[in-house]
């Protein structure tokens, strides 16, 4: 079971840090002109995929809130809420894994980016602009060229930085687990 | 001094206000902004943000970098909106008057496109200082206190704490793996293929992100060592209680979402329309 | 007698993920206001100890328990992880994660928040609390604005602001320089005294730890209880040496000259230790025939820096005018407090921190023009922290990682990383992952990976942090072992030790310059940089005073030698 456990507490604010970091931080170029690549939501799928939805949630939420806030443009809610839809879902979706008992076989792998790229779908190419019409009334053509620009960097983005950070932490967890040595 | 986001400490009615308050105001005002068009509130709402800065003695110098971010963002963003829908305004409005007569045709300027984007300009008018002044006057540490306050539940209103704790600490390290990792060779920034950078940028945050997780049980036993989760509630060292102003400033704001619904209603959509 | 805080009676614990027991019948009893130090090697089970202690183990890790553990008469298991930690304080090993507040003032309101204590009461508690523990000037302060001796205290002051039974310290002195960790155990007994609470330290550094009374050591081995008794006694016998703990340096030199250490001689400090003539006489013959070794200076020149300043983006000056050289084949340490330069030092000469002014040589030829990644061909840098550089899950691929980068062909990757993972003794596990290493392995596996660039010289961050003796020893002697081989190794470390026993010669930074460029023995007999540099007199040379031997640095030097020459190959193999 995932509950929100003190544990749960502590990931999703360590974790939401992350995402602030990697949001703020780190641009790498795409090669399309102003829009950069976000790394942050293969670590946001890694946190939920490992934690639970609702850390997923909270993570993406607050993340992504400190980062429009730090640029002081005001917060642009219906992207705001859209991370956190996103975790959520991965959280959700990815629940059946085992990543913490150090389970992440092909199949799992498969399985994560299956969620992921569905994730990212309805993220960017569905809520996120029909919010943006209901919420700002931006034009309609918009703001689902930019959705599905935008879910397609992050599926490429989540594909390499989640699967890649998945594989690593499942690797290094059966030794966390015996506790063979003491520090 | 915590001071992620450019908190600056200074004797101002806006600074006495509390955090919850400040924090809830905020939403409201936002809110009132992002639900209606309306252009004389907008431009109400814009004037009145503006004389808030004032009262609040921040000084422009001291947001200029913060405005810039804001400028350039709203100006690719209006440059966007043009370019894929230059008749939205024409939609918006219902009526198409061309500025130049002799200038017909899908990109040519309309009044309804240019009073669209004034309007939707002066949305941002009227809510960027209120975030500024949100981010300058209210201490960081008062924030986790302040969400607990209006509602939300204190776990939760810890994560944002620990976030705000954390960001630092994971700034610091991330910066020193990534100089050990260029020294090996890799490096996110040349012309490399997107995916290649993208498992450069791995190489940087495996050990960034398993070195986090190995502290989530570390800070996790510590906060339990010391009675976090034990009961229902929990008090707050920066937690501040309301008084008149508060409440005053609450209401207020609460009354702009009414006025801002009833322009809608009056209205009878979110746009006031000079065009009929 | 009145009850014990602490009562373990027959007690034994398996964790659920292990086969067999981690502790077996401990039987001990900590009564009010006692002060144990409880000690053994990595793995005897300490940690384990611990938890059960404060609480952890049975409420967060769960296992198998027999016998009984009781707190203040009741048994621990019938309680709940809030119940123990009413009367059980606990000040965890790493200070920058206890510290979960904002600032100071909300780390130690910590605990009164979560028992819902008004905000009122709240600041008067936190404002008496810091003036305990005097940080009641940096109540705004955020953690990275402190240092690590500074939030340690904050960590003290956020478990005495609750009345405590018993204060628990885990390895309080691991992240500290030596006089802030001689400041520590002041503190600690100040706090004893002012609170009454028992105390117990888990640390292995004993010698620092017995600067202050002990009333008791507990010393550990394979989840036993071998020694419970006064250090007097304690030191009396060979049960450190035996169990893989490092003796106080001047019982070591004691039992070199031949002397034979009896508890009324008081030896748990050197400032209660009383020799008699007889023995004296034993250590200052010693001393007549250990032959001092003689420094060779024909050595080249390797890597020179002239006049190296530097300022940080914030306006942080934090190199003045840096002069110095390092030999080839040397083993140079580079000491000083955090923030006295050292780590600048480093990254301006691996060109992580550029724009610097001054020139820096390698082997006559400028290396500034040189890319990050050009520099790190020729000077490698080994993190403290492996997991911070490990990215690869197999050891191979790590070892390569440089390499693969660097576009060399594989069939020179797989010739060069053959090399390094066998210097390294990794040979036998380059198909496993990373993660099924131990910490030591791991930092050899950061090691190997620099090793693969084959750079002209090393530089490595704190390599022995948080390493028990025997820890320290493998990667110590894993160091000179490569050293001989020709490669150059320089050490940044505020280990007092290290510097004494296995660097050739010291650099020490204080305040952004360097204050001394000198032997380990001659700076740690040199009061004005001692106190200069927060390091501490070592006991061998109040040893050389009281035995009245006219040159107390040679004194020093010799026993230095004599570990060196004779001894060190020795312990390696017990």
């Amino acid at each position: 079971m995932k509950k929100f456990s003190v544990k749960t507490i502590v990931a999703t604010g360590i974790g939401a840090a992350l995402f602030f970091v990697l949001g703020r931080f780190v641009a790498i170029p795409s090669g399309i002109p102003n829009t950069n690549i976000s790394i942050q939501y293969g670590l946001l799928a890694f946190i939920a995929a490992v934690f639970g939805p609702i850390a997923g949630l909270l993570a993406g939420l607050i993340g992504h809130f400190f980062i429009d806030f730090s640029y002081g443009w005001g917060v642009w809610w219906s992207w705001v809420i859209t991370s956190a839809f996103f975790g959520c879902f991965v959280g959700a979706g990815a629940s059946k894994l085992k990543i913490e008992d150090g389970e992440f076989a092909v199949k799992d792998i498969i399985y994560f980016n299956v969620v992921q790229v569905i994730g990212h779908l309805l993220s960017w190419a569905v809520i996120a602009p029909i919010l943006d019409i209901v919420m700002y009334q931006e034009p309609a053509n918009k703001v689902f060229v930019q959705g599905l620009v935008s879910a397609g960097v992050n599926i490429l983005a989540t594909a390499i930085v989640g699967t890649l950070l998945c594989i690593a932490y499942a690797k290094a967890k059966p030794k966390q687990g015996s506790l063979k040595e003491e520090a | 001094m915590n001071n992620l986001f450019n908190y600056i400490d200074r004797p101002s009615p806006i600074h006495r206000l509390t955090g919850a308050t400040k924090f809830l105001c905020l939403m409201l005002w936002s809110f009132a902004a992002m639900s209606t068009f309306d252009t004389r509130l907008l431009l109400a709402l814009s004037i009145a943000s503006i004389l808030m800065f004032k009262v609040s003695k921040i000084k422009w110098k001291e947001v200029s970098f913060m405005i810039g971010f804001a400028s350039v963002f709203l100006i690719m963003n209006t440059i966007l909106q043009y370019l894929f829908s230059p008749q939205h305004g024409t939609s918006v409005y219902g009526t198409c008057t061309y500025v130049f007569s002799g200038l017909k045709g899908y990109y040519a300027p309309t009044y309804e496109q240019l009073f669209y984007v004034s309007n939707y300009l002066l949305k941002y008018i009227s809510t960027i200082p209120i975030i500024l002044l949100f981010v300058c006057t209210t201490n960081p540490s008062e924030f986790a206190a302040s969400l607990n306050k209006i509602g939300v539940k204190y776990s939760i209103a810890y994560s944002v704490a620990l976030a705000l704790r954390y960001i630092p600490d994971v700034q610091r390290q991330f910066h020193e793996i990534s100089q050990a990792q260029q020294a090996r060779g890799i490096e996110m920034s040349k012309k490399a293929s997107p995916i290649k950078r993208l498992k450069a940028a791995s190489a940087i945050l495996i050990p960034l992100v398993l070195s986090s997780m190995d502290k989530v049980e570390i800070v996790s036993n510590a906060m339990e060592l010391r009675g976090f989760g034990k009961n229902k509630k929990r008090t707050w060292y920066m937690g501040r209680k309301f008084n008149t102003f508060d409440i005053l400033a609450i209401v207020i704001c609460a009354l702009i979402v009414v006025v801002a619904f009833g322009l809608n209603y009056l209205n009878g959509s979110r746009f006031y329309n000079p065009f009929i | 007698m009145s009850e014990p805080i602490i009562r373990f009676s027959n007690f034994g614990f398996k964790y659920n993920a292990q086969s067999k027991p981690t502790l077996y019948d401990i039987n001990f009893e900590i009564h009010s206001g006692e002060r144990v130090l409880i000690a053994g090697p990595s793995g005897c089970g300490k940690s384990t100890l611990v938890h059960c202690i404060n609480g952890l183990i049975p409420f967060s890790y769960k296992g198998e328990q027999t016998g009984s553990l009781t707190l203040n008469g009741k048994e621990t298991k019938e309680l709940s992880l809030f119940d123990v930690s009413k009367s059980v304080g606990t000040v965890l090993q790493d200070s920058d994660a206890q510290f979960v507040g904002l600032t100071v003032a909300e780390d130690i309101a910590f605990a009164l928040e979560n028992d819902c204590v008004e905000t009122e009461e709240l600041h008067k508690r936190v404002e008496k609390t810091a003036a305990l523990v005097d940080m009641n000037k940096f109540l705004t302060h955020a953690p990275g604005e402190l240092s690590g001796g500074q939030k340690q205290r904050v960590s003290m002051a956020g478990i005495m602001v609750d009345d405590v039974d018993l204060i628990l310290f885990d390895e309080p002195l691991a992240n500290l320089d030596p006089k802030t960790g001689k400041t520590a155990i002041e503190l600690i007994d100040e706090m004893q005294e002012k609170t009454g609470a028992a105390v117990i330290i888990v640390e292995h550094r004993l010698e620092d730890v017995l600067h202050r009374k002990v009333d008791r050591i507990v010393l550990m081995g394979e989840g036993r209880i071998i020694a419970d008794m006064t250090p007097d006694e304690l030191l009396s016998g060979s049960f450190l040496s035996d169990s893989g703990i490092r003796e106080p340096l001047y019982i070591t030199a004691l039992k070199y000259a031949g002397v034979e250490i009896t508890p009324n001689m008081k030896p748990s400090s050197i400032r209660t230790l009383s020799l008699g003539d007889e023995d004296i006489n034993k250590v200052v013959s010693w001393y007549n025939e250990t032959k001092k070794s003689e420094p060779s200076d024909d050595e080249k020149i390797l890597l020179e820096t002239n006049g190296v300043s530097f300022t940080y983006d914030n306006g942080h000056k934090a190199l003045y005018d840096i002069t110095m050289n390092v030999k080839e084949g040397e083993m140079l340490a580079v000491v000083g407090t955090n923030g006295a330069g050292k780590s600048t030092f480093s990254k301006v000469v691996c060109g992580f921190e550029t724009n610097q002014e001054g020139t820096i040589t390698l082997e006559g030829k400028d290396i500034l023009p040189l890319s990050i990644k050009e520099r790190a061909d020729l000077i490698g840098y080994v993190m403290q922290n492996p997991n911070q550089m490990i990215s690869k899950v197999m050891i191979y691929d790590e070892a390569a990682l440089g390499l693969v980068t660097r576009g060399v062909p594989e069939s020179e990757i797989k010739e060069k990383v053959e090399k390094v993972l066998k210097i390294c003794g990794l040979w036998s596990f380059r198909n496993w992952p990373v993660s099924a290493l131990s910490f030591g392995q791991k930092k050899r596996v950061t090691i190997a990976s620099i090793l693969a660039l084959e750079p002209k010289i090393i530089i490595l961050d704190e390599p022995t942090a948080g390493q028990d003796y025997r820890h320290y020893t493998e990667i110590m002697e894993f160091l000179t072992e490569l050293n001989k081989s020709g490669i150059t190794v320089i050490m940044v470390t505020h280990d007092m030790h290290l510097m004494l026993e296995y660097a050739d010669r010291a650099i020490v930074f204080s305040g952004g310059k360097i204050i001394a460029n000198d032997t380990g023995a001659n700076i740690l007999t040199n009061r004005e940089i001692i106190e200069k540099a927060s390091l501490k007199e070592t006991s061998l040379y109040e040893l050389a005073l009281m035995c009245k031997i006219e040159s107390p640095r040679d004194f020093v030097s010799r026993f230095i030698d004599f570990e060196r020459t004779t001894q060190r190959g020795a312990r390696i193999d017990e």
